[in-house]
Order: structure tokens, then C-alpha cells, then sequence
């Protein structure tokens, strides 16, 4: 399996359901908003592990409902800054969805994947097939793909570009 | 094709005949908000567009509240980010020490929203104005910046489950009871991605404050938005704060729903949420003796007028227990002024509790009583995750302003009924 194609490859780091907005990134750190200092304090309220751990490439692994909370878009920013290529998930909170799709933080739904995957596993994912792999388990999994107007803010790299890109008509 | 309420205020708003769930739109917008958090992040995204004015200076508003007044230096700058840009835009609606107050209990107050708005906020709670019959919803500082430059957003059009409501509140209940209920019925994504539909003749019994406060925690049952039937209630709040004309959309009477659930609201008891998830609910049948350090009273979900005078109807003439800090924060400064000219205020300080000048404060953990290790809480706020309120080891307890003011007595988590008698 290990001459496949895949966008984003690397080690799943993983967590359970509800993983909220206050533990990816605590409200007393929102005095900024600078991405390293917000990378620098992710996750910390729930894995004081994570920051040493992690490294650029490497997945993150949830159950349901990753991102309830606050609609602080610093919490996608700090998982992004963090190194993490891409977020599987059972499900999002839909205001995580949108900020993570608005600043080019890679996210897919997937409950059979993200029932399976445990940390440590070398996993990848093809965008375009949404195919995601599980090199250490040898096992595939299927994501729907993204709608196309939701494919378009990704390959334009996020919202901003979108729009600068006249997406919206006149400005 | 039949539509729900939130289906028709997307519709009018895209320019469109009628939409159904799943579709995607472009939706003109009627109100975009900021507070001192994420508006710095969506300035800096606004810049990078390359954007040189604002949509319309008057449908913005930029509301310092969470860190305000400024904490501490990087809070200062925070503010003063937002204050700069809002002078170089002439933006209308800034509020700021002094005239600010807590964002969702600040808009509604100042006539801002009206029925039939679409309103986007960089800020999950902005699904508050849905008890005005508006379509309001919370998002990120890049759709806020994109809100800002074009006056519109994108959005995916819900699907709804209605929840129709029957009979009226017991004594001792209130909207925050019957919203912890429903929460702690059908979990914290138990409406993910959904419009959560209030109707039925149980509407007209719940005050406006009640239906602010459960369109509040529409998001924390994970629902896009919270809405409500419009009644003359509603007619007479936005004629009494001097709103713009409402529009007024109701439901088509063939419109689908996912589910619908019957909530009779005269067999509601007061409801308390248990760290540290919102759906934790139990009622005072099933709980154990909780004994507690702090008392907080405030937030845009229970800072409002009426929440101050059903905690001071309990706190009149008694003490708070020794060693519960009990903080008392009005959401706005014309509740502030209120509460001072109907002698509220003096009721808490002779009771022992210390009032601040409006603030999102401990609600998110900010300043303004913060917990230590192992502290708990009873709030009147909407999340109990942990470490909301201070050190991760803390709890919060969520629960009506009632329950709260009995509990600051008492020192434990109590039933107003017995600190009444
Ligand atoms: S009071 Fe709490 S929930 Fe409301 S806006 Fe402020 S921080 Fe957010």
C-alpha cells in the first residue's frame, strides 16, 4: 500500500466525542492572536502531551461533535499552526466546519474512520477520492466528498481567496 | 415547496423562490457582529482582501465585552485594533467601556435586530436574536471579514425539528429550566447543523427574556439556530426598543420537519447541567448535596433585567453563605441603571455579593472570578466544558438565576422553594 497517492500523510494522534473549543484552545489565551503563541497552548486543557508530541504532517482523530463551543476560528488556527494536516472526524460542530474550511485547515466526516484509526496508526487520505488509508492497519475507508461550492473555497485556499477571486459577484 | 421559518428568511435574503435543506446559498445580511476576540482576527482578514471600506457602516457592530474593561495589556491592544478600525470605517454601532454591554443582550436592546434579519456574529451565541423571529446565527473572523467587505454569507440551508410548546411556566421555572431540559433531551448535537423551531400556544406564555435565553443556547444542543414563532410580544419589544419594521415569515403549515417534539412547559422543574457538558441535566429529584464556592449571576444568556429581579426577589433581606463569592454582573449598562433606580443593587451588596460593570468576564474564564483547583460553581451562563471558568480541575454548574441566588444562600445547589418559605 505504500506507493498510493495521498494529499497529507502521517501519525494519528486521537481523542473522544464533544472535544470543545475551550480545551483546543483555553478562553485565557485569547488575549491574542498570534498563531505560534495560540499553537503553542492547543489542546492543552485535555492532553498537556499534545504540542510535544506532535509533529507537521501528523492527523488528528475525533469521535462526534469535534469543535462544539465558542466560534473562535484561533481554535482551528492553533490545530492548523500545530502541524496537523487534517481533522477525521464521526462529526463537527458546524461553526468548526465552516472556520476550518474558511482558513484552509483540511476537515472530513467520517465515522468509520474515525471508529477505527487509533493513535499511533500511519493513516493518509487522496482528496480527490476521498479515500482515506490506514497504512498500519492495511484498511481503506470512503468519505463523501465535499460539496463542489464547499471544493471551491478549498482550492481557491479559504474564504479570503475565494472572494478575492469575486466569488461573491461585486464588491 | 413548503418551508420552515429559517427556510423563508434564507430565501428572501438569497433572492429566491423557495429553498430546501442541503442547498447551498449566498444570503444578503442584515447585521454582522464582532466582539473584542474575534474581531481583531477578522480586521487582519479584511486587510489581507485588500478592502478599503465596509459594506454599510451601519450594519456592523463592533462590542467589546469579553476582556472589557481591558485585563491586562494584549486585552488593551485587542480593543484598541477594533477601536482604530472602527474610527477608519465609521462604523455606527461600536460599543465600548462605558456603553457597552454583554453583545447579545447589547443588540436586541438597542433595537439592532429586528424580526426577519438575517444576522451573522463572530460569535457562537448570535443565535440569541432568534426570539426576535430573526435568522441569526454564529461564524468564524474570516466570515465576519467576508461579511464586512461583501455583505453576505454563505450557508448551508438547515433542516429543523420543531418543537411545539404547551401550557405555561411553574413558579420558581424559567426559560433556562425549560432550555437545560430540552438540551439534556436530545444531547449536545441532538440539533447539529439544524434550525431548532419554537411555536405553539406555550410561546405566547414565555416573556421575551425567557425566549433570549433559550434561542441563546440553541448552539449548545449543536443547532445552527434558535426561532420563534412571532407573537405580539414580539411586536411590542421591537416597537419598544425602536427596531425597523419586522418582516414577518411563518412556517408553511405542510413544512418537513426531521422531528417534532411536544414540550408542556407546565411540567418543567428547575433544571441544573452538570459538568461538564450542557446535556449533564438533572433536577432537584436526583441530585445529591453539592456544596459550592462561587456564585455567578450575569451573562447574554441570564443577565438580563428580569434575571436580576427573580434573584433579588430570593436574595432580599438574607445573606450569602460564608465563603460563597457571589458576583453579580447586569448584561448592559441600562440594565445596570435599572437595577440601581429599582434598588436591586443594594438588595445584593447588603445580601453580600460584589456587582461589576457589564462584562463577558468569568463567564468564558476571563477575568472577573476565576475558579481554583478544585473550586465549583453555580452560573447563570451556557457552558460548563472544562475549564471554562478557571483552573481545568474546576466545575461549573449551570442553572436559572433563581436557583442560583437560593444556592448562594444556602452554599450548596439549591431549590429556591426552600430558602422561600
Ligand atoms: S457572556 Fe459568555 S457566552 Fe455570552 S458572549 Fe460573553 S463570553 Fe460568550
Amino acid at each position: 500500500m505504500n506507493n498510493i497517492k495521498t494529499n497529507v500523510r502521517g501519525k494519528a494522534i486521537k481523542y473522544g466525542d464533544n472535544v470543545d473549543t475551550d480545551v483546543i484552545i483555553p478562553a485565557r489565551y485569547l488575549n491574542t492572536s498570534d498563531k505560534k503563541e495560540l499553537a503553542s497552548h492547543c489542546m492543552e486543557d485535555l492532553d498537556k502531551n499534545f504540542t510535544k508530541i506532535v509533529r507537521v504532517g501528523d492527523l488528528m482523530v475525533a469521535g462526534k461533535n469535534f469543535g462544539c463551543g465558542s466560534s473562535r476560528e484561533h481554535a482551528p488556527i492553533a490545530i492548523k499552526e500545530s502541524g496537523i494536516s487534517l481533522v477525521i472526524a464521526k462529526s463537527f460542530a458546524r461553526i468548526f466546519y465552516r472556520n476550518a474550511i474558511n482558513i484552509g485547515l483540511p476537515i472530513i466526516e467520517c465515522p468509520e474512520a474515525a471508529e477505527e484509526i487509533e493513535s499511533g496508526d500511519e493513516v493518509g487520505m487522496d482528496f480527490d477520492s476521498g479515500v482515506i488509508y490506514n497504512f498500519t492497519k492495511n484498511k481503506t475507508y470512503t468519505a463523501a466528498p465535499f460539496p463542489p461550492f464547499i471544493q471551491s473555497i478549498i482550492t481557491a485556499g479559504g474564504l479570503i481567496n475565494a472572494v478575492k477571486s469575486d466569488m461573491f459577484g461585486e464588491r | 415547496m413548503p418551508m420552515t421559518m429559517t427556510q423563508k428568511i434564507l430565501a428572501a435574503h438569497a433572492g429566491l423562490e423557495s429553498v430546501r435543506a442541503g442547498d447551498l446559498v449566498l444570503a444578503n445580511v442584515d447585521m454582522v457582529l464582532g466582539n473584542d476576540i474575534t474581531s481583531p482576527v477578522a480586521i487582519n482578514e479584511f486587510e489581507r482582501l485588500g478592502q478599503k471600506k465596509v459594506f454599510d457602516k451601519e450594519k456592523i457592530s463592533l462590542v467589546m465585552d469579553h476582556f472589557v474593561p481591558n485585563k491586562d495589556i494584549k486585552a488593551a491592544e485587542q480593543c484598541k485594533r477594533c477601536r482604530d478600525f472602527a474610527g477608519e470605517m465609521g462604523i455606527v454601532n461600536y460599543y465600548d467601556c462605558g456603553e457597552m454591554g454583554v453583545e447579545h443582550a447589547l443588540l436586541p436592546e438597542k433595537g439592532l435586530v429586528t424580526a426577519g434579519d438575517v444576522v451573522i456574529g463572530a460569535d457562537s451565541h448570535t443565535c440569541t436574536y432568534g426570539a426576535l423571529s430573526a435568522f441569526s446565527t454564529g461564524v468564524g473572523s474570516t466570515d465576519m471579514a467576508c461579511g464586512m467587505a461583501t455583505g453576505k454569507a454563505w450557508f448551508k440551508v438547515p433542516s429543523a425539528i420543531k418543537f411545539v410548546l404547551t401550557g405555561s411556566l411553574s413558579p420558581w421555572v424559567s426559560g433556562k429550566d425549560v432550555i437545560l431540559h430540552i438540551i439534556g433531551k436530545i444531547g449536545v448535537d441532538g440539533a447539529l447543523y439544524k434550525s431548532m423551531e419554537f411555536c405553539g400556544e406555550g410561546v405566547s406564555a414565555l416573556s421575551m427574556s425567557d425566549r433570549l435565553c433559550m434561542a441563546n443556547m440553541a448552539i449548545e444542543a449543536g443547532a445552527k439556530n434558535g426561532i420563534f414563532e412571532y407573537d405580539e410580544k414580539t411586536e411590542e419589544f421591537l416597537r419598544q426598543v425602536g427596531a425597523k419594521p419586522a418582516r414577518v415569515y411563518k412556517a408553511d403549515p405542510d413544512a418537513e420537519y426531521d422531528e417534532v417534539i411536544h414540550i408542556n412547559l407546565s411540567e418543567i422543574t428547575p433544571t441544573v447541567a452538570f459538568p461538564h457538558l450542557p446535556e449533564n441535566t438533572r433536577t432537584f429529584e436526583d441530585m445529591e448535596e453539592i456544596a459550592i464556592d462561587q456564585v455567578v449571576i450575569g451573562s447574554c444568556t441570564n443577565g438580563r433585567l428580569e434575571d436580576l429581579i427573580a434573584a433579588a426577589e430570593i436574595l432580599k433581606g438574607k445573606k450569602v453563605a460564608k465563603g460563597v463569592r457571589t458576583i453579580i454582573i447586569p448584561a448592559t449598562q441600562k440594565i445596570y441603571l435599572e437595577a440601581m433606580e429599582m434598588g436591586l443593587l443594594k438588595i445584593f451588596i447588603d445580601a453580600g455579593a460584589a456587582v461589576s460593570t457589564p462584562t463577558c468576564g468569568p463567564c468564558l474564564g476571563g477575568h472577573m472570578g476565576i475558579l481554583a483547583k478544585g473550586e465549583r460553581a453555580v452560573a447563570t451562563t451556557n457552558r460548563n466544558f472544562v475549564g471554562r471558568m478557571g483552573h481545568p480541575e474546576s466545575e461549573v454548574y449551570l442553572a436559572s438565576p433563581a436557583v442560583a441566588a437560593a444556592s448562594a444562600v444556602t452554599g450548596r445547589i439549591t431549590h429556591p422553594k426552600e430558602v422561600m418559605v
